[in-house]
């Protein structure tokens, strides 16, 4: 019944998260949106005490169920390890903790944090790997879905669907996801949640949580014979059926266990400490509460500490080939507007793409660079920063992209425009042009007048107080394949 | 513009239907006797029924109906780039067309990016000679074309393609933006002359022009005429029963000053590039209340017919279905009394409240530099307008609903990087069009209304 429970929830999370990253809509994030923000690291990023605190009580109370149920990537290797265990069945055994591998990397991955390498180190972190995955290798599915759909719509004349772009946001980015996803399916094959055991840095955090969780699956020695079912059966390999012990910083209250005991010996419930034990195992637990709290502060002043540091002959009809246009190479990237600097977003980005698989203009995608690996910047060959829309500000769980109004957004300046004289049809061509002065929704640009070759011809200026850094401008600008007038983008955002 | 409320455009639509449906069983007395026959519903078509109107220079017999090949079917090119004319749907219908008595044939050696020229010389080189009369035009736009070498290419080319050794109609193709234009085409580099020799050769039968323009240009080269300077065998003017008192240039006007000096007038956009056939729901709802079996198309078509110094109305048939009702109405024709004409006029100021722009969908305009697809934009934009399906304010409650539908139908009619924001306003187009539409300026405006709508704003006109 409780494993019944688990498997009920844990496919409502995990289906929630899904749509939440595949979505394109907008729709996801207003009913699902929180799904994102209850995330252990997104909320520890975030500064979301709220959030943090109810995890950890959450885990002090029932064990890591937040593994089991919350955290999509655990619940993904649930499903591969469940079909592992239709071609072989009983195939774990017990193992020992490999505390030495787990404590370093949970270790390493602050200190990348601290550092300021985020997009290196939330290259284990559990949501965003699953973010990864979802964005490159699933969005792209349920666009082509939902585009069938939309050619079926438009031959019944409906407007239920409309089609949407399917494109390769970054190859690092999809590499690291098929990586990903091939490494965690064969682990998870094989022998369970091995990476949330060993590599997992918030399954190392919880697992000192839940050492003292209040109720744990408990072994009955009285009914106990010691078949080792449970054990073979138990995907954390956290069962040590013959000393009738149970790893509890390894076991992610999967319920298995219960249901696989055939003496009906492993109960769900407040173990029942034995007087002979009990004074050692106290020590035992107050030396790592000490521990624990000395991590939890450590690590909240480490990351607030982080927080601060922030901020020829014409013929009839026909059309002319529009050549795609080439990204343009910017000296300081842009990050969209609410992430109040690029220090800011690196160091509470984790990577996961939901601001990337929800930005409907094709602006945001990852970024290649090694310090700021998948983290998102912007770039305008398939479209502009909209300025009706806010959406990955919303989006965002870790507070990378904080929630901004469309109001605010249309006086916070992100970068400024810089125009490219050698590109310019206005300078080249013989007919004038002047489409970003005319389109620019702050009216930062202005034609002036310029001599050009004995020539007068008007050309872009630039104020770049006014410029909000949109990119409409690139966008719209009809030199190809580079823009005679591109974005650059500013460290820090302010407000104008 | 004048909003129809959600109420109001159901009943209309419901309207709509509710008369197509009946125009089906119209006339049956029985209902069984047509639907248990073998025989198709619709009666065939007579071979033998095309009206005919008399040529008074060369005393021809000129069909009614002319076919006009600037709107040959497309097909996609077998290697996928681009698009090219269906060569054998283009012989299906010009085989349907002659044998049902259609004998004009009007082309261009710029129509259809330059290739309608080569298929029509194809498809009517499967007949004989005398089943049918051609017509071609002097395109030279671009200024490398309108030396006299250029022109003269252009003009022998035309017999290559059409695989023919004469001529029955040349006309100087879009004259009217000024006379200097005119001069510099055809008066200066010496083709007059030249046209004047190629017609006593009896190389070309008769010459006229296409007007599109400014009504002093008209007048001076009636003037010509009249002085004896040039000769017009005949005149193409653009003419339709919207445009017959409601537009810059009256057809009214053009009309009877060639009728008075007995040019015999042949008439383009007859239908507007279908704005006369594709009309508003509850004008096809007034036209059907009177005719439940005709199109609206029709009512066009027998508009023009029934001016009497009318000598064909040409029509851009694309597809075998228009071709057919077209053939109905002409085969053979009937014309409208004075107080079916009174109903058109009424139609006519009733079409000019919608505020659709007038685009013909000629593709003269094309293609743009900047890769835009201009018809498509305005297509859609008059479609919607059409259909009453324009979002207004955001307080409406239909607004959320319209506005969707306009956004999506526009992405899907329009690829993105073709739509009006890349106007940059070179205005290359504008002196192509022959509706006179500031293509540039109304880019502008319809992106003006597209970004309100992107940002969930009312739009007020």
């Amino acid at each position: 019944m409780l494993r019944k429970i688990r498997i009920v929830l844990a496919a409502i999370f995990f289906l929630g998260i899904i749509w939440l990253f595949v979505d394109f809509t907008g729709l996801a994030h207003v009913w699902l949106g929180w799904m994102a923000k209850i995330q252990f690291l997104p909320a520890v990023l975030a500064l979301n005490v709220g959030v943090f605190v109810g995890l950890a009580a959450l885990t002090l109370a029932l064990g890591r169920v937040y593994c089991s149920i919350i955290c999509p990537l655990g619940v993904m290797q649930d499903l591969f390890a469940w079909l592992g265990r239709k071609t072989r069945k009983n195939r774990y055994c017990y193992s020992k903790p490999k505390n030495w591998l787990r404590y370093p990397m949970l270790v390493l991955f602050v200190v990348l944090m601290l550092l300021g390498a985020g997009g290196i180190a939330s290259l284990i972190a559990p949501y965003s790997a699953f973010g990864r995955i979802a964005q490159s290798l699933l969005q792209p599915l349920w666009i082509w879905g939902n585009n069938l759909c939309a050619l079926a719509a438009e031959h019944l004349d409906s407007y239920a669907f409309y089609s949407a772009d399917v494109w390769l946001k970054s190859l690092p980015v999809l590499i690291i996801a098929v990586v990903t996803l091939v490494v965690l399916a064969v682990l998870a094959w094989r022998n369970g949640r091995t990476y949330c055991n060993t590599i997992c840095p918030v399954g190392t955090v919880l697992g000192f949580i839940s050492r003292f969780s209040l109720l744990k699956p408990v072994i009955d020695t009285s009914k106990c014979n010691s078949c080792g079912l449970c054990a073979r059966n138990c995907k954390a390999s956290c069962i040590n059926s013959k000393e009738h012990q149970i790893d509890y910083s390894r076991c992610v209250a999967c319920m298995d266990c219960l249901e696989n005991c055939r003496q009906g010996a492993i109960s769900y419930s407040i173990p029942i400490r034995k007087r002979k034990n009990s004074e050692s195992q106290d020590r035992s637990s107050e030396n790592i509460d000490k521990s624990k709290r000395a991590f939890v502060t450590g690590s909240a002043v480490a990351l607030s500490t982080a927080a601060i540091q922030a901020q020829k002959i014409k013929v009839d009809g026909g059309l002319a080939a529009v050549e795609d246009k080439k990204v343009s190479k910017r000296k300081t990237r842009i990050v969209p507007p609410g992430s109040l600097s690029i220090n800011n977003l690196s160091q509470h980005c984790t990577g996961c793409q939901l601001c990337v698989s929800e930005c409907p203009n094709g602006v945001l995608r990852p970024s290649t660079s090694l310090m700021n690996l998948m983290q998102p910047e912007m770039s305008f060959e398939r479209g502009f920063c909209r300025p009706e829309c806010n959406r990955c500000s919303q989006v965002c769980p870790t507070g990378a992209i904080r929630p901004i109004t469309v109001e605010q957004k249309s006086s916070t300046q992100i970068g400024h425009a810089v125009w490219i004289r050698c590109n310019c049809v206005a300078v080249h061509a013989d007919h004038p042009c002047g489409l970003c002065a005319r389109k620019c929704p702050v009216g930062a640009i202005e034609m002036v007048p310029m001599t050009h070759k004995g020539r007068e011809v008007m050309v872009p200026a630039v104020n770049e107080e006014k410029c909000i850094g949109c990119g409409k401008c690139e966008n719209l600008c009809p030199a190809r394949p580079f823009s005679a007038i591109y974005v650059e983008g500013h460290e820090s955002h302010k407000e104008i | 513009m004048s909003k129809i409320s959600r109420r109001e455009f159901i009943k209309r639509l419901g309207a709509g239907a509710a008369v197509v449906g009946t125009s089906t069983l119209a006339g049956c007395d029985s209902p069984t006797s047509s639907t248990s026959s073998s025989d198709s519903v619709l009666p065939d078509i007579p071979t033998d029924k095309m009206t005919y109107r008399r040529d008074p220079g060369t005393g021809t017999k000129v069909s009614i109906l002319g076919y006009g090949c600037m709107r040959w079917p497309m097909k996609p090119k077998e290697n996928g780039e681009g698009e090219e004319l269906d060569q054998e749907q283009i012989n299906r219908l010009v085989d349907t067309a002659i044998a049902h008595g259609v004998n004009y044939f009007d082309t261009s050696p710029v129509y259809c990016q330059g290739q309608s020229e080569h298929a029509t010389g194809i498809a009517l080189s499967r007949h004989d000679r005398s089943e049918y009369q051609i017509a071609t035009k002097l395109s030279n736009f671009s200024p490398d074309a309108q030396t006299h070498e250029g022109t003269v290419r252009m003009y022998r080319n035309s017999f290559k393609e059409l695989q023919v050794d004469y001529l029955d109609y040349l006309l100087l193709h879009a004259i009217g933006g000024n006379i200097e234009d005119f001069n510099r085409r055809f008066v200066d580099n010496g083709i007059m002359d030249f046209l004047k020799a190629e017609k006593e050769a009896g190389r070309i039968r008769n010459i006229g022009f296409s007007f599109h323009g400014q009504q002093s240009v008209f007048d001076q080269l009636m003037q010509f005429h009249d002085e004896g300077k040039y000769h017009w065998d005949f005149v193409q003017i653009q003419m339709n029963y919207l445009d017959w008192l409601h537009a810059g240039v009256q057809s009214k006007y053009l009309y009877d000053e060639l009728t008075r000096r007995n040019i015999p007038v042949v008439i383009m956009e007859p239908l507007l590039g279908g704005r006369l056939s594709k009309v508003n729901d509850h004008i096809l709802r007034e036209m059907k209340s009177r005719e439940p079996e005709r199109t609206a198309a029709s009512w066009a078509f027998r508009f023009c017919g029934t001016m009497e110094n009318v000598m064909t109305i040409l029509s851009g048939m694309t597809y075998m279905e228009h071709l057919e009702d077209n053939l109905r109405t002409f085969c053979p024709f009937t014309a409208l009394s004075s107080e079916e004409l009174d109903f058109l006029e009424e139609m006519a100021v009733e079409i000019m409240t919608y505020p659709t722009i007038p685009c013909t969908g000629c593709q003269y305009c094309m293609p743009c530099p900047y890769g835009l697809n201009i018809p498509g934009i305005f297509a859609h934009y008059n479609k919607c307008v059409n259909d009453g399906m324009m979002p207004a304010s955001s307080q409406d409650p239909e607004y959320a609903r319209l506005r969707k539908a306009f956004l999506v139908g526009y992405d899907r009619s329009v690829p993105r990087l073709r739509q009006a924001d890349h106007c940059l306003g070179c205005r290359q187009c504008v002196e192509h069009c022959p509706q006179h539409i500031d293509i540039p300026q109304q880019m502008d405006r319809i992106d003006e209304f597209v970004e309100k709508l992107k940002q969930g704003k009312s739009v007020t006109e």
